[in-house]
Order: structure tokens, then sequence, then C-alpha cells
């Protein structure tokens, strides 16, 4: 009697490890996923994004273009197009510095994919809309200001 | 069920240019409903990736910050006319969606 609880005891706990092991593994899939984790998008500001995309300090570049409108009427959908002419490019990240989650998207590149990426994205205001390049390990960026007129992110 | 998603892949030399457009709110989850001032509870794409004839070319995370309908569009070098691009997305409430085209 003692015995067959014991096991039973024992199995229970056996099944309540292999749950919390089987929930810590689900959750690796995700965030290997993309190149960037998840955190990246939850920053609340520029450098923790930056921080958590493990960009740190990225050199400026004049080889990344960023395509987007000067003046951007409606801030809920800004076009932008980024090329990076950066050899061997294999992520582009596109940032609006000043919305609440600054890291709007993060696209990792590979067999044959070039140094383009185009998108829509949300501003909340006016702000740097900056692009992270990441080539050969290293992070390059670009910068430019887009001015919104009616915000994207508000109610 | 998801709504359906349009994919336009066309050969430019050698440079396949795909155009992905996708049909999603992409709540933030900061905008408030004007009628009851309760929060919109987020609901966006984070996942999306694409292949070309089954090799993987991109492989993107988004966040709310994307603008409603999704638009993305990108370049890959060295497929032929005929290939088939797959571009499959997954948002935060586990919704999937999945659409092919052949280069053309």
């Amino acid at each position: 009697m003692n015995a067959l609880r014991r096991n039973v005891l024992k199995g229970a706990a056996g099944a309540g490890t292999v749950a919390v092991a089987v929930a810590a593994g689900l959750l690796k899939p995700t965030q290997a996923l993309a190149g960037v984790p998840r955190s990246a998008f939850e920053a609340k500001n520029v450098g923790d994004a930056l921080k958590n995309m493990g960009a740190n300090a990225p050199a400026d570049s004049k080889d990344i273009s960023i395509k987007a409108p000067d003046i951007a009427e409606n801030g809920a959908v800004v076009p932008v197009e980024v090329t990076s002419g950066i050899a061997g490019t294999t992520a582009i990240a596109i940032l609006a510095e000043k919305n609440a989650t600054p890291l709007v998207a993060d696209f990792s590149l590979s067999g044959g994919a070039e140094g383009y990426v185009s998108t829509r994205i949300k501003m909340g205001q006016t702000s740097l809309v900056r692009a992270v390049v990441t080539a050969g390990g290293k992070s390059y960026t670009a910068a430019k200001e887009v001015k919104v007129t009616i915000g994207g992110c508000g109610g | 069920m998801a709504e359906p998603m349009r994919i336009r892949a066309t050969m430019a030399g050698d440079v396949a240019d795909v155009k992905v457009l996708m049909n999603h709110p992409m709540e933030t989850g900061l905008r408030k409903d004007a009628k009851t001032g309760q929060l919109i509870p987020a609901h966006y794409i984070t996942d999306v990736t694409a292949t070309v004839n089954g090799t993987k070319v991109l492989d993107a995370g988004l966040s709310g910050g994307i603008s409603k309908n999704p638009y993305l569009g990108f370049r890959v070098k060295g497929p032929k006319k005929g290939d088939k691009v797959v571009v499959n997305w997954a948002d935060n409430k586990g919704d999937k969606n999945s659409a092919e085209a052949i280069i053309g």
C-alpha cells in the first residue's frame, strides 16, 4: 500500500518534470525562429533594442540606403525600403526610433536573398527611421528622418 | 481561418523580385477602442518565412509596428522562371497561414 503510494507520487513528480521540460523546450523554437530574440521587440528604447539584438554600437555606413518619404501624411502606413550595398549582408532590421517599441522588424536573409527589403511601417510621431544591417558578424547602420503629420500608433 | 495572402514573383535579370501581401489586422495592443475606451488586445504577425524551391531565403521577425495588411518585398538571386516560392506566417495568437506562387 505504502509502496504503491510512493510510486504514484514519484510518477506524478516525474510527469510534472517532463511537462516543465516540454514547456521550456517549446519556448526555444519560437525564439530561434527569427534571428532576433523577441525581447528586442519589447524594448522601449533604441539602445535597449540594439542591445537585445546583439548589435552594440553599430558603425555608420554610407552603403545602406533607406527609401522612405520625407513627410508621411499618415503615420499608420509609411513605406520603407532598405537596400544594403554591403557584401555578405545576412540581416536587415528596421527601427522607428520614437515608437513605443522601436524595433519594427528584423529580416534574416539567406539562400541568395539580396540585401534588400521593402515594407510598410507604423510611426507614432516624427522620428528617425533606422536600418541596422548585419554583414560578416558586424553591425552597420544608417538613418533617415521621416516627418509624420498624423500618428499611426494612437487611438 | 485566416484570410488569403497574395504573392507576386517576377524575374528581373537573374534576380527574382518577390512581393507579398498578407491580410492581418496587426493590432499593437496599445490602441484603444473608440467606443468602449478598452485597449484592443495585441494581434499581429510575429514570424514570416519564405523559401524558394525549398531553400530558406527569408526569416523575418515582425512587431505590431508593421502596418495593417503587411506588405513585404524582397529579392533573391539565382532562381529561374517556374521556381516555387512559399511564404508562411504565424501570429501571436497561434494563427498561421501559408501561400505559394510560381516565379513568372
